[in-house]
């Protein structure tokens, strides 16, 4: 058994550790805090907006709030597919407001060390970089930690 | 917000800003019509119980100068002292400055120590030496705060029925319900309604214990209790039979009483009279009330009665002098609410609101509009939708006068500025309008006075040359006008100096040379960004902040501003602006499968485009014919991007619509859905600003729809920026 073997552990889950929410976008996996995750719902039609760029999905109704919607295929060129009712909009918030991101599936729930958290290598493209904040290795997986800030179009983002 | 010190000053605050009021509006009511000695007193008062507050709290500032104000005023009280023009100058410069003060011991805008200091210098002039022999109480009178709601039956006492007459006795009667009354279904309104047809009665209700804990309270128990007095010639018996069925379910007893005296069931209990309201329903007359002074809403009457139910209208005639007299001097009152609390009530009734479209919606996928009964109670559901909103929106609204009595300053300031005499008039004071709207309109409608002494109204000179009284008026107003408010700035001054505007703006390179323009058109050159008609740049306006910004301002309150002047007669702006920020009356229309809403208020009218109108301009534009004008076409779905433009537009359903300034065009749409109120939600907070975009709604199935901003589509059709400008006379 070695350190990064453990499934979820609850008891070793020291204020160190990070929760992470991972879920699939095209065949990759990501992942997000699962602090700034409010919900996670089925895929239902976005209202598409004027003028916005291609990978803003458009505005769906969140209990009555109007919630922009990201598809990450998109947003991180890695798949165009439309989404379908397997799709899952992952309820992420933004600090002061959220955002809706459009996945293909929503797979575990991981407790990882904060320690083995690895800075994204540098080598990356200079746009894919600000989408990945650290990368980390869970049962021989890679999984991205998505940075959240870096999803929105920057046009909008007038918070 | 945990120190409980900081809450009585938070209060302590908010009351200054109602004292302050008062204080202005006594100071307007003393300059119009020289004021009785009750009006000074108003004014007295207000000042008083600022410098008595500010004590407690010892702001040591803002009591030194209410002391001074106050002595004045008190002079003014003891005939000591005459309301000169000059001193009711004096008058509202100080009550400006106390303002002033008190928003600097708020912590906000901090005060200019000079110019108080110089005040007070002129305070105590005014009052002159004999006023320091006399020395004001510092005793703050605390302001008492009623809270009137229904329960208030010993309130209309003094206003009582006429003494009975020979044959009649007054019958005193205790109803105490069971429990099983209410499960048998009776309604103690009923009962006692029926009792005071017999003849003049008071009713008063109590509880017959204390209020239970809410954990432990059965809301099937009976906790009230009603005493009644009945001065009727009739028998005992025929009081009883009134109570009929409900005997057995009730402890009743009915006694002969003295004559009226001090009722002994007038206890220091909650007490209930039967309301006006209550009253009509009982009869099928229906009268209404006369409101001789506005009368507050739930006005407590006891329920008397003249006789048989035909007489209501004169008995109501006959009360209402007595209660126009008991009222009088009585403020309506009110109950502090805090703003988050309102917002979150019109933000479930707006939840209610769309929940209510969505239900109405699933009845009809499942077949069953059609059945009456489903029918009949969705209609219900969404009248009393409909008036929960409407009233919800009320709380919100609140009367423009704060917002007047602040021009009332800038005008004072802005006069003085420029050296003109100028005088405000205010109208349509009492005008409601939604509380958000009232703070945004503050900033534009504060720059509009400005302009309108600055700008608008000529020198003293000048006005004598026109053969005008030296003094300037500025006129605001504000009035409901079909489902909207308007709110006009008016000056008599000599008008807009059309030639000069536009070689004005020729210069400054906003116009070609040239132009042959119409009055309007030139008009609206004040709009123009960079646009300032100062010849020498003044103090006052001229500051880089022009028209531009006020109109975007409006705008951005879904509001409309129109300039109308006539040459030497003045000129006026006219805002028109919608009662509320948060609903909407809209259009459902759909293009290129996309559901939109247009506002209501910019549609002039639909049209089914015939081939004969179009005209196609260029290889990209089309414009169609109206009657005898010519109106761009914009093809919505192209235009937002959902599809590419349509070959032809023969047959096409588009919507006609009208800026304020003249300009139109057409919308080809594909289809009209419904006409309906939406609630407006916020787009730029969740995700930012979209052209062409105002904000967005939900649908009754739940789904999102933006709504359009037609000043934003027409002012970028797709790349011809200047078509507007070309037809924009059209029509």
């Amino acid at each position: 058994m070695t350190e990064t073997m453990r499934p979820l552990p609850a008891a070793d889950v020291s204020s160190a550790d990070l929760e992470l929410l991972s879920f699939k976008v095209g065949e990759q996996e990501y992942s997000v805090d699962i602090m700034s995750v409010r919900e996670i719902r089925g895929w239902t039609r976005a209202t598409s907006l004027p003028h916005a760029p291609e990978y803003v999905r458009g505005v769906i109704n969140l209990r009555g709030t109007v919630l922009p919607v990201v598809d990450l295929g998109l947003r991180l060129g890695i798949s165009s597919a439309e989404p379908n009712e397997r799709s899952v909009i992952i309820v992420a918030d933004l600090g002061n407001r959220a955002v809706g991101l459009r996945v293909d599936a929503v797979s575990d729930i991981l407790a990882v060390p904060a320690s083995d958290l690895q800075s994204p290598p540098e080598l990356l493209a200079d746009q894919a970089d600000a989408f990945i904040r650290a990368l980390t290795i869970v049962e021989g997986r890679m999984i991205r930690v998505l940075e959240l800030s870096a999803v929105m179009p920057a046009g909008a983002v007038a918070a | 917000m945990s120190d409980p010190m900081q809450e009585i000053r938070a209060s302590f605050f908010i009351e200054c800003d109602e004292l302050l009021e008062a204080l202005q509006d006594g100071l307007a009511a003393l300059e119009g019509e020289g004021g009785d000695s009750e009006t000074i007193n108003v004014v007295f008062r207000a000042v008083h119980s600022i410098k008595g507050g500010a004590g407690a709290f010892g702001l040591d500032d803002l009591v030194g100068f209410a002391h001074a104000f106050e002595t004045v005023l008190d002079e003014l009280r003891a005939d000591r002292l005459d309301a000169t023009p000059d001193l009711l100058r004096i008058l509202f410069r100080s009550a400006d400055t106390l303002s002033d003060l008190v928003r600097a011991a708020r912590g906000e805008s901090p005060v200019d120590g000079e110019r108080v200091a110089a005040l007070l210098a002129e305070l105590e002039s005014a009052c002159g030496s004999d006023a320091k022999a006399e020395e004001e109480p510092p005793a703050f009178e605390p302001m008492s705060l009623s809270l009137d709601l229904d329960l208030g039956g010993e309130l209309a006492a003094p206003s009582g029925p006429e003494p009975p007459t020979e044959t009649e006795r007054v019958w005193s009667i205790s109803f105490v319900p069971s429990p099983e009354l209410y499960a048998a279904g009776l309604e103690p309104l009923f009962l006692i309604r029926a009792v005071s047809a017999l003849g003049h009665a008071r009713v008063s209700c109590r509880l017959r214990e204390q209020m239970p804990e809410f954990s432990d309270y059965d809301p099937g128990s009976s906790l009230l209790a009603w005493d009644m007095r009945l001065s009727t010639t009739l028998e005992m018996a025929k009081i009883r039979d009134v109570f009929e069925f409900a005997e057995g379910l009730c402890e009743l007893s009915v006694s002969e009483a003295g004559p009226e005296s001090p009722a002994p069931f007038e206890l220091e209990e909650a007490q209930v009279s039967v309301s006006p309201t209550a009253t009509d329903v009982a009869l099928p007359t229906g009268p209404t009330f006369p409101a001789p002074t506005e009368p507050p809403p739930q006005m407590p009457v006891d329920a008397t009665q003249d006789g048989p139910p035909a007489s209501a209208s004169v008995r109501s005639e006959a009360m209402s002098p007595e209660t126009a007299a008991h009222r009088g001097g009585k403020t309506g009152a009110t109950v502090r609410v805090d703003l988050d609390r309102i917002e979150r009530l019109v933000n479930l009734v707006g939840e209610l609101v769309i929940n209510q479209a969505m239900l109405a919606q699933s009845f009809t996928e499942a077949g069953l509009a059609g059945v009456s009964k489903i029918a009949s109670g969705l209609d219900e559901f969404l009248q009393l939708t409909r008036d929960i909103q409407d009233s919800v929106m009320m709380i919100r609204a609140q009367p423009v006068k704060s917002l007047f009595q602040r021009m009332g300053r800038i005008v004072r300031e802005s006069s003085d500025a420029v050296g003109k005499s100028v005088r405000l008039v205010s109208e349509g004071e009492g005008t409601e309008i939604d509380k958000t709207m009232i703070e945004r309109l503050s900033d534009p409608l504060m720059h509009m006075v400005r302009n309108a002494v600055d700008h608008g109204l000529e020198t003293a000179e000048a006005r004598r040359a026109a053969g005008k009284p030296e003094e300037g008026t500025v006129t605001l107003t504000a009035a409901h006008r079909s489902g909207r408010v308007v709110i006009e700035v008016r000056d008599d001054g000599a008008g807009i100096n059309r030639p000069r505007v536009q070689s004005l703006a020729e210069e400054r390179g906003l116009i070609p040379k040239g132009l042959a323009l119409a009055d309007a058109e030139i008009d609206n050159l004040l709009f123009l960004p960079g646009f300032s008609t100062a010849g020498q740049v003044s103090s006052l306006s001229g500051r880089g902040v022009g028209m531009d910004v006020v109109k975007s301002a409006i705008a951005g309150l879904g509001g409309r501003i129109v300039i109308t002047s006539a040459p030497g007669r003045g000129t006026c702006f006219s805002i028109s602006l919608p009662l509320t920020l948060a609903v909407l009356d809209g259009m459902v229309v759909e293009t290129a499968g996309e559901t939109l809403v247009v506002p209501l208020g910019s549609i002039v009218e639909t049209l089914t485009l015939r081939d004969e109108d179009l005209l196609p301009i260029g290889p990209a534009a089309t414009a169609i014919r109206v009657r005898e004008s010519f109106v761009p076409l914009i093809d919505l779905a192209a235009l937002l991007g959902y599809a590419t433009a349509r070959q032809s537009y023969a047959g096409a359903i588009s919507l006609l619509i009208a800026q304020d300034d003249g300009a139109k065009a057409a919308l080809v749409v594909d289809q009209i859905v419904d006409q309906r109120q939406v609630v407006i939600k916020g787009l730029e907070e969740s995700y930012g600003r979209v052209p062409g975009v105002a904000a967005a709604t939900i649908l009754g199935d739940g789904r999102i729809a933006l709504i359009l901003d037609p000043s934003d589509l027409i002012a970028r059709p797709p790349g011809r920026a200047s078509a507007s400008l070309l037809f924009s006379e059209a029509g």
